[in-house]
Formats: structure tokens, C-alpha cells, sequence
């Protein structure tokens, strides 16, 4: 699937069923979540009432016919517009998430059933629907994997680009990081046993679209908090119009019902209110759209909030992985002996480091003739790999766990080896130091290349109060080069799967948000400890589980997208909120003196928008009021663009744009409403 | 430029500069530093062992709370007893009578919620001992009540992750023995060199000019007037309060009790800023109020100045501006500035009469009042101004895209709760009853009561609404002054303001200290470049702004029925 930001807000389909729903969402028990809408309607019943009696009793002291069903037209227009907000953004998100979920939709999978110990599995071809959490099942070329699983037995290339875009095939085995597959990724290659680790309509998709769909959305905090500030503004209007009635008795003013609901719904937050949950939607949409699948709507509002960010250098900063540029081999040492023992401990090492040293080589592997090798894989504890054979034993990895090797069998590391490591490390490269039957012989120089543009996103987060770290295996020397290079705030080096989370804790203990990516079971623990933990969607389940979003890209740097994303939800909601609050001056203005004005004629100083007349300036103003909201749902939809240029500048500029406009706005906008209206009324 | 302006920006000027090292010292005394007065501790340290106060004793904001409001049901019920029985009683040279039930209720509230509105005239009403011992005293104790209030909240603000805000009655008596009583001590000497009578005699009789004999009212008044200014009461010794020649002999005075109440109002802002060691903070918050003070005194100093249209379309020179119910020795613009001075802060004493101001002045004093945080009074004008602050930072928080957070702790659902009820509170008790006694004298001008509905308003019309406002405005912000006129003692308006006096006095100091107390107990989140800083001249703007349409929208259609509505018909026929 391509992301499709270009896409028209409005597709034809999406808004026919967008229409439909807003007339399903007037049920009063759905209308009763959004107080502030809940009002209107039921002020719309009273219009209804209202108008119907005119039409009954011929009864003209409301008002004429025309006017009172012209409000009441309008009133019931403001809730469907409201409504359609919302509905388009469910609209919109559902469509985002069913054409993911179309490809995994009922696909045949080869189920295996265990018969015994002694006899061959049987296996069945069920429907992927059939499948549970636990059950197992056999994919091979060109097969469509059924569900989401875990691979646990065999290798197998896997084309995953109807999730991803991507259309380089992957691979994925069992037992290591890459170990999970996707319902709905292709089978390119070879043949590989999956235990499936979701239960039907559970798996992060389908929960997302419920997420979507409403029936499992939960307001997150901050929107019940908005919406208690939203209620109290309506609450002081109803008492504000309430009041009202004693106080124009009191005066001698008849008001008419129509002008009282009028003003009641104009001055109520109805701007705001009727946008609120499509911004929220929006917000989760916006994620989808990027590929990132949020498991609640609170995360991608944490991730507005998020202080630290925890990165991994491979991949995000750097490109991809380092290459050997130079060998240095200690003094005595031959140098194409060095060159040959590099090569034979590279021979299994099938890491592009390992690849890249036999480039460098430019020697095949194989000419050089050994008996019985031992292999030697690379491991977190020793930190280095090599071969054994005969009786020689090379290793090669970071320079302490060599030296440390080394100085266990009595030899002393050459000074000069040890200067090149240092000149490597203060160059940013990585020394990878040589042994020989525990001996020092030499160091090989990796590079990291540092991604282009990286160093300006960096600036941008730093802009936005965040705080980068890098998080690398390399030496401290090695990773502050990187780090001062490509403009991060701080790193830990010589990183171990704990350190992680132990900075995680350390921040967190001082106040601050974290956000992290992670892929492999090792990070579980640091993503689920993390405020906003982001899984790679080609990691394993263990951390797609601990995290609270997954990313379908595998892009380390989705996360600056993410927390832009939720930076706009939540400045979205407050712009909007400021701007709803803002058009009251003027609907004040248009209305109390269409009010009071024929029993007070003095008042007409007040009507400083020159108004043809009360009723023309109650239509106005509630046919502005219902029209504004149409006109914001593709800003609601899109977000409000967020600028990281320090908190307030950003407040200085938002107040300006959406304050002092929301002041002005509707002046003029009320103004040439009734220059229109003003001929009928 | 003409003196009478110079008077008053020099009035201002003298207030702000005595302001800022009274702040100072403010902190110093509840930081426990170093002060001149230490010599006081010895005193100090009696009360507490009579009173059985453990000073070590911290106190979380629901205890602070539970003695504040303990000390105060104590205080109404003695205040109560006293004036239902004070005609009995001694210390009563002019044989007044007791007050009746219903104006003992309303008076009783009034001075213990730091309000003071005076149902009652003080030379017939009171006598010399519940002068002294019933609102003298609830004069100091209010204004404590207030301040320590409002230092409980200084510690939540300053303190970091804890539920121990300090002790509180340690920190109202200090309040009372360190700041309160040593400088009424000072003003009221002021007043007394100044012609104020300080005296146990009862009336003096005197032939005045024109050869009547006048019976004058006296009494120990010097010192209740220091303390009704310095504690932003307001109550008058007399029923004519500061317009009195007695209450407020010369210019000077006029200018020393001007200073005065509106002296701890703005020592409490600079006190913040010391307390808290945020002092630009402190300098915003004064820049809005005082920004705020001049959206509302500029257009009344105007009108005032500028005399009334009608009297000048009757050929009548007007060059010392309209000056119809105020004082000739002070004048129209430090009339005009003492009026609105009295109604930002809850003073409520007048040296003019209100009723008489232009619709435009009557217009800014009512705002004010809706208001109530520009400056405010002792201690709660600055909790009031808190309520905005949270709503501020709220929705400017969410225009920077982060969840609101104020002074490092997020605002959440609950405290959003909260400050959004407290400031409902204020509209919806001044319209509420606004609203009651509206419909009582449309549809019952001529109820069976000993005061008829049709008889309460002197003026009709719009002025007559001016004067229901006022009166349930004055009341919701615990002012006390008056748009005379009114015929307010009668049991309707003694019980209806009794209850709007609670209401708009409790729950405005109880909601601002329940949402800094469990603010200050939330995790501490430093500042980072994306935090919203609520110390930049963008964040007053805001807070200006949310103040002024919060208190704008609530109230707009009832100032347009009342004084906008006279200011129109006077203006623009």
C-alpha cells in the first residue's frame, strides 16, 4: 500500500456514506457524548415545536412562519454538519484500514494438525479465519500468509509490500528478530512453519479499526478535559440566555423564542464541538496514512508531549551499516598475514561489516585452504567472532573485549595498535581489533556514513524541545564523534540491551516523556517501559505487544513524524477551541441588539455591523455559525500545520491567526450574510 | 497637565513603590528569613503555646482547608451573638438598637467574608462594641484568611512533589501580627494626626454655619479605617463610609487610604515573585492586572472628568466634571479613580456615590467587579486570578501542541474541573439572583412583604437594573460597596446576598487551593524549549484575554439591558 496524502479530503464514496451516517449519528444516545451538540439538538426540537404550533394556531407573535422555520432549518443544518465531521473522519479512517485489511481477508491457510509423536503431522487447508492463537501452520512459495504469526521453523524470502510499499523481498527466520510475518505478505521463496500469536479480529489491524469504527474509542485525557472546559461554556450560556427572559421582562423587551435559542447556539462552543472527535479520528488517520498503526488514540497524543527520544544509530542515523576502509596491522606483523587472518575470521561472518572486510580484502575466502574450521558466532557477551582451526584461533571485535582476551593470556596490546585505535575512534570510525592465538595483530578501520538531512531533523526536534539519544554499540570515542556529526544531544555507547531501559528510567524519574523504536525481543522490556514505544513491524511479537504503535514501514525515523503528528492533534483542538470562543464578540454583537432594539431604540449604537434588522441579524449569525463548520472540517481533517519555532512564538502566532481572526472573522462573514438575508428579511 | 491627574498617577506611583519592598518583605516573613519585626516572635510563640498549635506541624491542602473554614464558622457564630444582642450590651453611648435577625444574618456573613456591604448605617445600626469587637476584628481576621490562603498556595506553587504546604495557622497568625497590625498601627496614627476621631464619646452636638444645632456621630473610628483599606474590606465606621468628612478628611487622607487598600493587593503579586523565586512571572501577572485596571479606569476618569451631557445641554459649565454625588474636596478624577480602585480590589468603601457615577463609570465599576482579579482583594484577588491562569494555560497549552502544563505539573480532567467551576460560580450567582429579584418585582410589585418589591429600586428603569446588578455583584465579589439607592434591608436582599456572599467567597478560595494542592503533589516535569512559559508578555496577553471574555460574554446582555443601555440613551439619542 503507497501512502495516499494526495488524495481528495472528500472521495465520492467516502461522503454518500459520510451523509448517511450523519442522520444515524442524531440518535440522541449517540448525541448525548457530545454535550455542546446535544444542546443544539435539543434546542432544534424546541424550534420544531415551535414552528409547528405557528403553523397550527396561525399565532404570529413568535415571529412569522418563515423566519421560525428558517431558524429552525439552520439549527437542524449546524447539527448535520457537526455530525458529518465526524463521520467523514470515520469515513476516512475506516477506508485507510479496510484496504489493508482486504488482503487478509480470508485466505486459504495450510493448518497443521499434530497426530502423535511417531506418525507425520497432517495438515489441512482451512479457511485463515479458522485460525486461533497457538494453532500452526505451513506456508510455502507463492502462498499468501494467512494471519499474523511467528516463525518457528525455517527461512523463508517474503514479499511484504502490500503493507509496507516496499517492493524488495525480506527475510524472515525463525528465531532471531525477524522472526514475525504479517497476514496478508506473500511467500517468495522456500518453506516456513508459523504458530499463529493472534486471535481472529484481534491482530493490530482490526483493533485499530475498532479504534477507528468508535465502538471501542475512548476519549483520552486531554479531550475529557477539553470537553469539561466546552461544557462550562455552554453551561454559562445557559445560564446567560436563561437570565436573559427575567431581565426583558424586566425591561419591557418581548424576546422571542427563535432569537433566545439563537443566541443560545451561537454563543455555545458549537465550532469546536462539533469538530472535536473528527480532530481525534483525524489524529489516528494522519498516523495510519504514515503507516504507523497506533494502538490507542492517548499515544499519538503522548507522542506530542514526548521530551526524550531514543534512537538507534544503525539505520537511523547512519545508513544502514559501517564498511571496513582501512587495515592497520601492529608492528611486526605482516601485513598480508593480517589480511589473511581478517579474511578467514570474516569467512561465516555473514554481517555486512564482515562482507564489506572481505571486499576490502579483495581476496576470495576460499583460496586460502584450512582444515576443520570451527565457526565462532558473534554474541553480545564476548562481544567479538572469529574462527577456529587447527591450532589457530583468530577473533576479531571491539578493542576492550580483545584486549581483554588477550591481556587473560599474558601478552601486553602494542602501543601502536592501541594509538590507531584511538585515531579511529576520535574519527568516528569503529576499530575492530584482530587476535591471533590471543595476540594483538592489527585493527581494522570501519566507517559510518552519516544519512544526508539527518543533521537538519535533528535541529528541527531540538526546535521542538525534544532531546535526541543515540543509542550505538560503538566505544564512547566512536559514538561522540557520530553524535557531535550528526547533531544529537547525548548517546550511550557500548550500549547493552539494559542500558536502555535504564535510561529510559533515568529520564522518566526526572518528569520526562520518552519515546523509543525497538525490533528485536530485547527491547520489549525498554518498549513497554518507554511513554510512546514504537515496534518495527518486521520485529519480533514480543515487541509489537510491548510497544503502543507499530510501525509497517520499519523506518527508524517515523518517530519525528510521530510526534509531529501528535503535536498537531492537540495545537488542532486548541486553535479550533480559540477560534469557536472568539466569534462570540461578534455574534454578541449581531444578536443583543436585534434583541433589545425595538423597545430599546437607543440600542442602535450597539449594531455596529449595521444589520438590516433583528431578524436578518439572528439568521446571520446562526447561518454563520452552522456554516463555519463545513468550511473547518478540511482543516480539522488536515491539522493545523505545527511550526517548531519555540513555544511562544508558536503561541504568539496561533493567538494571531486564530484569536484575533476568530475575532474579526465573523464580522464580516455575519455582515455579508446579511447583505444576502437582508432582502427576504 | 492638569493636577487633578497628577494626583492620581501620583497616588499610583506611591503604591507600586511602597509595593515592591512590602512583597519582599512578605516573603521574608513566610520564608522564615531575617525581618525588622522578629521582635514579635516572643508573642508569636505565646499564642501558639495558649492555642496548643504545633508550628512543626505541616498541613495538606484539605487541611489547610478544614481549619480555615473551621476558624470561620467559630467567627460567625460570635459576630452573630453579638449583634443580635448588641443594644444590651455595653459600649453603647448612643443606646442603638439590636439589628434584626435577617440583618444580623446578612451582616454577620458581609464582614466575615471580607465583603462589608452595609445593609445597616454605623452611627444608628452598630454600637461602639461590635464596631471594635465584631467587624473591627472580623476586618483582620478576613483579610488573614485571604492572605493565608493564598500562602498556602505559594507554597504548592513553589514546592516540588510534596502534600505538606505548610502550617496554617502559623502562617494567619503571623500574617496578622507581622503584617496586618503593625501598619494599620501606622495608618491609623496617619489618620488621627489628620482630623479622624479615635474617641469613646458618643455624639458631639455642634451649630454649623447656617445656626443648626447638629447632632455629629464619633467613636474609636481611626483604626477600623486603617484596617477596612489595609484588608480591603471596606465597611465604613459611618453609613457615608469614606465620603465622609470624619472618614476621610483631606486630600491627603483620601490619597493615603487610596495607597492603602490597594497596597497588599499588589505586594502579594511582587511577594509571589520573591516566594517563588519567579520573578518575571510575578511582573507579568502585574503588567495584565494592571493593564486590566487601566481598560477600566481610563474611560471612567474620561466620563467623569468629561461631566454629563445633559447638564451641559442645559448650559451649565461642567469644567470640574459631573460631579453630582462626590465629594468637591476630592474631585471628579480622584473620584473617578477611587471607584474603580475599590471595585477591582474588594474594597467596596466609596468616597463618591456610585449611584450618581456616569452610566459609563457605573458600567467599568460593575466589570470590575465581574472581574475580580484585577488586583483583587487581600490574598483572593490573586486566587482568582489562579482559576484564569489554569484556563489560560489549558488552551494556550494545546495551541503549542503539548498537553497543558503549568509551572511543571500537567493540568488535567480533574483540575480543569475544578477552575472551570469556580469560574461558572461567579456569573451564575449575579445573574441567578439578578434573575429572582427581577421576576419578584415584574410579578409581584405588591407582595405582602414589609418592604414591597415595587418600593426596593429608587431609580426605574435602566438604572433600577444598574442597582440590582450591582448589588449581587458587589456580593459575588465579596466588594461591598453599593449603587445606593437600593432598598436592601429588608428580608429578601438580606437573605438572597447573605447566600451569594458565602457562595462567592468560600468557593473561590476552596477551589483554587484544592487544584494547587493536587498540582503540587503530580509529578515535576522540567522545562524544555516545547514547554508553553507562563512568564512572556504572549502568555498575559492570553490570560487578559481569557479574563476579559470570560467575564465580557458571561455578562454582556445584562450590562447592555443596564448601564450600556442608559450610556446609549444619554449619548445617542
Amino acid at each position: 500500500m503507497s501512502k495516499s496524502t494526495n488524495k481528495s479530503l472528500f472521495q465520492k464514496e467516502l461522503v454518500t456514506e459520510a451523509l448517511k451516517q450523519s442522520f444515524v449519528k442524531l440518535h440522541p444516545k449517540a448525541m448525548v457524548k457530545n454535550p455542546v451538540m446535544f444542546c443544539v439538538e435539543i434546542g432544534t426540537l424546541v424550534m420544531l415545536i415551535v414552528t409547528v404550533s405557528i403553523l397550527i394556531t396561525k399565532d404570529n407573535s413568535q415571529g412569522s412562519l418563515g423566519y421560525n422555520l428558517f431558524v429552525l432549518i439552520v439549527l437542524f443544518l449546524t447539527i448535520l454538519f457537526a455530525n458529518f465531521a465526524e463521520a467523514i473522519a470515520e469515513a476516512r479512517g475506516k477506508a485507510q484500514a479496510e484496504s489493508l485489511r482486504k488482503t487478509r481477508e480470508e485466505t486459504p491457510a495450510k493448518k497443521v494438525f499434530p497426530v502423535g509423536e511417531l506418525r507425520v503431522d497432517e495438515i489441512k487447508v482451512v479457511s485463515s479465519s479458522e485460525l486461533v492463537k497457538g494453532d500452526i501452520f505451513i506456508c510455502e512459495t507463492g502462498d499468501i500468509i494467512p494471519t499474523d504469526g511467528e516463525i518457528i521453523e525455517g527461512l523463508a524470502t517474503i514479499d511484504e509490500s502490500a503493507i509496507t510499499g516496499e517492493s524488495a523481498p525480506v527475510i524472515r527466520e525463525s528465531g532471531g528478530d525477524k522472526s514475525s510475518v504479517t497476514g496478508g505478505t506473500k511467500v517468495l521463496s522456500d518453506k516456513i512453519k508459523v504458530r499463529v500469536t493472534t486471535e481472529p479480529g484481534e491482530s493490530f489491524l482490526d483493533k485499530m479499526i475498532a479504534l477507528v469504527e468508535g465502538a471501542s474509542r475512548q476519549k483520552t485525557p486531554n479531550e475529557i478535559a477539553l470537553t469539561i472546559l466546552l461544557a462550562a461554556f455552554t453551561l454559562v450560556f445557559i445560564i446567560v440566555c436563561v437570565t436573559l427572559k427575567p431581565f426583558a421582562d424586566y425591561a419591557n423587551t418581548p424576546i422571542t423564542i427563535a432569537a433566545l435559542i439563537s443566541l443560545f447556539v451561537c454563543l455555545i462552543p458549537t465550532t469546536i464541538g462539533g469538530l472535536l472527535s473528527a480532530i481525534g479520528i483525524a489524529g489516528m488517520d494522519r498516523a495510519l496514512r504514515a503507516n504507523v498503526i497506533t494502538k490507542s488514540g492517548k499515544a499519538v497524543e503522548t507522542a506530542g508531549d514526548i521530551d526524550v527520544l531514543l534512537l538507534d544509530k544503525t539505520g537511523t542515523i547512519t545508513i544502514g551499516n559501517r564498511k571496513a576502509t582501512h587495515f592497520y596491522p601492529s608492528k611486526g606483523v605482516d601485513e598480508k598475514h593480517f589480511i589473511k587472518c581478517t579474511i578467514l575470521s570474516s569467512m561465516s561472518d555473514d554481517t555486512p561489516e564482515g562482507k564489506s572486510i572481505i571486499e576490502l580484502a579483495g581476496l576470495n575466502p576460499l583460496s586460502y585452504v584450512i582444515q576443520n574450521p570451527r565457526f565462532i558466532k558473534f554474541t553480545a557477551e564476548t562481544r567479538s567472532s572469529g574462527i577456529d582451526f587447527e591450532n589457530t584461533r583468530i577473533r576479531k571485535g571491539a578493542s576492550d573485549a580483545i584486549r581483554n582476551l588477550s591481556e587473560k593470556a599474558g601478552y601486553i596490546f602494542p602501543i601502536d595498535t592501541e594509538e590507531s585505535v584511538r585515531a579511529i575512534s576520535s574519527k568516528g570510525g569503529t576499530p575492530l581489533v584482530v587476535s591471533e592465538n590471543e595476540k594483538v595483530i592489527g585493527v581494522i578501520e570501519l566507517q559510518d556514513i552519516i544519512k544526508t538531512g539527518i543533521r537538519e531533523r535533528f535541529e528541527r526536534l531540538r526546535k521542538m524541545g525534544i532531546k535526541t539519544v543515540m543509542v550505538t554499540g560503538d566505544n564512547p570515542l566512536t559514538a561522540k564523534f557520530i553524535a557531535e556529526a550528526a547533531g544529537v544531544d547525548d548517546f550511550i555507547a557500548e550500549a547493552k540491551p539494559e542500558d536502555k531501559m535504564n535510561y529510559i528510567k533515568k529520564e522518566q524519574a526526572a518528569g520526562k516523556l520518552v519515546a523509543m523504536m525497538g525490533d528485536g525481543t530485547n527491547d520489549a522490556p525498554a518498549l513497554a517501559q518507554a511513554d510512546v514505544g514504537v515496534a518495527m513491524n518486521s520485529g519480533t511479537q514480543a515487541a509489537k505487544e510491548a510497544g503502543n504503535m507499530v510501525d509497517l514501514d520499519n523506518d527508524p525515523t517515523k518517530l519525528i513524524e510521530i510526534v509531529e503528528i501528535g503535536k498537531q492533534l492537540l495545537i488542532t483542538r486548541g486553535t479550533l477551541t480559540t477560534f469557536s470562543i472568539a466569534n462570540d464578540v461578534a455574534k454578541y454583537f449581531a444578536i443583543v441588539p436585534a434583541l433589545f432594539i425595538a423597545s430599546i431604540p437607543a440600542l442602535q449604537g450597539l449594531n455596529i455591523m449595521n444589520l438590516h434588522s433583528p431578524e436578518s441579524a439572528i439568521l446571520s449569525a446562526v447561518i454563520f455559525n452552522a456554516i463555519i463548520i463545513p468550511i473547518l472540517i478540511p482543516l480539522a481533517l488536515r491539522g493545523v500545520e505545527y511550526k517548531p519555532i519555540g513555544a511562544s512564538a508558536l503561541l504568539r502566532r496561533n493567538l494571531l491567526i486564530y484569536g484575533f481572526g476568530g475575532i474579526v472573522l465573523p464580522f464580516i462573514g455575519i455582515k455579508l450574510i446579511d447583505l444576502g438575508i437582508g432582502i427576504f428579511f | 497637565m492638569n493636577t487633578e491627574l497628577i494626583g492620581v498617577i501620583a497616588t499610583f506611583a506611591i503604591t507600586v513603590l511602597l509595593a515592591i519592598p512590602l512583597g519582599k518583605y512578605i516573603a521574608k516573613v513566610f520564608n522564615n528569613e531575617k525581618t525588622i519585626l522578629d521582635f514579635i516572635a516572643p508573642v508569636e510563640r505565646f499564642i501558639f503555646r495558649i492555642c496548643g498549635i504545633d508550628t512543626s506541624k505541616e498541613m495538606n491542602w484539605k487541611q489547610h482547608l478544614m481549619a480555615l473554614l473551621t476558624i470561620n464558622m467559630l467567627w460567625f457564630v460570635y459576630a452573630f451573638v453579638l449583634l443580635y444582642t448588641q443594644g444590651s450590651l455595653f459600649l453603647n453611648p448612643d443606646g442603638n438598637p439590636s439589628m434584626t435577625s435577617d440583618l444580623t444574618f446578612n451582616t454577620a456573613i458581609s464582614f466575615l467574608v471580607n465583603c462589608n456591604l452595609q445593609d445597616y448605617s454605623g452611627e444608628t445600626g452598630a454600637t461602639y462594641l461590635t464596631q471594635l469587637f465584631v467587624f473591627n476584628f472580623l476586618m483582620f481576621v478576613s483579610a488573614a484568611t485571604g492572605i493565608a490562603a493564598l500562602v498556602v498556595v505559594f507554597n504548592a506553587m513553589r514546592d516540588k512533589v510534596t502534600d505538606k504546604l505548610g502550617n496554617f495557622f502559623v502562617i494567619f497568625t503571623k500574617t496578622i501580627t507581622r503584617i496586618l497590625l503593625p501598619l494599620s498601627i501606622v495608618i491609623a496614627v496617619l489618620l488621627v494626626f489628620n482630623g479622624t476621631p479615635a474617641s469613646f464619646h458618643g455624639k458631639d452636638s455642634i451649630i454649623t454655619m447656617q445656626g443648626d444645632t447638629v447632632q455629629v456621630s464619633r467613636g474609636p473610628a481611626a483604626g477600623m479605617i486603617a484596617i477596612k483599606h489595609l484588608g480591603t474590606n471596606g465597611g465604613g465606621w459611618f453609613g457615608a463610609n469614606s465620603a465622609h468628612p470624619l472618614e476621610n478628611p483631606n486630600y491627603f487622607t483620601n490619597m493615603l487610604e487610596m495607597v492603602v487598600q490597594v497596597l497588599i493587593p499588589i505586594a502579594m503579586i511582587f511577594a509571589l515573585g520573591f516566594y517563588i523565586k519567579r520573578k518575571k512571572f510575578s511582573y507579568v501577572i502585574f503588567g495584565v492586572m494592571t493593564i486590566g485596571m487601566l481598560t477600566l479606569l481610563i474611560p471612567t476618569m474620561m466620563a467623569e472628568m468629561n461631566g454629563n451631557p445633559a447638564i451641559t445641554a442645559m448650559g451649565i459649565d461642567q469644567h470640574s466634571g459631573a460631579t453630582e454625588g462626590k465629594e468637591v474636596r476630592f474631585g471628579a478624577a480622584a473620584s473617578g479613580y477611587w471607584s474603580i480602585v475599590t471595585t477591582i480590589i474588594s474594597t467596596g468603601s466609596v468616597n463618591s456615590m456610585h449611584d450618581s457615577s456616569m452610566p459609563l463609570s457605573g458600567n467599568m465599576q460593575l466589570l470590575g467587579m465581574m472581574v475580580n482579579s484585577f488586583y483583587g482583594g487581600c490574598g483572593v484577588g490573586i486566587l482568582n486570578y489562579y482559576i484564569f491562569i489554569i484556563i489560560a494555560v489549558f488552551i494556550s497549552g494545546l495551541m503549542v501542541g503539548r498537553t497543558p502544563e503549568f509551572l511543571g505539573r500537567k493540568i488535567e480532567a480533574r483540575e480543569m474541573k475544578i477552575a472551570t467551576l469556580i469560574a461558572l460560580l461567579h456569573p451564575f450567582i449575579i445573574l441567578v439572583g439578578t434573575a429572582i429579584s427581577s421576576f419578584t418585582l415584574v410579578h409581584y410589585p405588591n407582595a405582602d412583604w414589609a418592604v414591597k418589591p415595587s418600593t426596593w429600586l429608587n431609580n426605574p428603569g435602566y438604572h433600577g437594573f444598574s442597582e440590582m446588578l450591582y448589588q449581587y455583584t458587589s456580593c459575588a465579589a465579596n466588594n461591598g460597596s453599593g449603587f445606593e439607592g437600593l432598598g436592601d434591608n429588608n428580608v429578601f436582599w438580606n437573605v438572597t446576598t447573605g447566600f451569594v456572599l458565602i457562595l462567592g467567597r468560600y468557593l473561590p478560595i476552596i477551589g483554587p487551593l484544592a487544584i494547587a494542592g493536587i498540582l503540587a503533589k503530580k509529578k515535576y516535569i522540567p522545562e524544555s524549549a516545547g514547554t508553553l512559559r507562563t512568564d512572556t508578555g504572549t502568555f498575559g496577553l492570553m490570560t487578559y484575554a481569557v479574563i476579559m471574555i470570560i467575564a465580557a460574554l458571561a455578562f454582556f446582555p445584562a450590562l447592555v439591558l443596564g448601564p450600556i443601555a442608559e450610556y446609549f440613551s444619554l449619548y445617542h439619542h
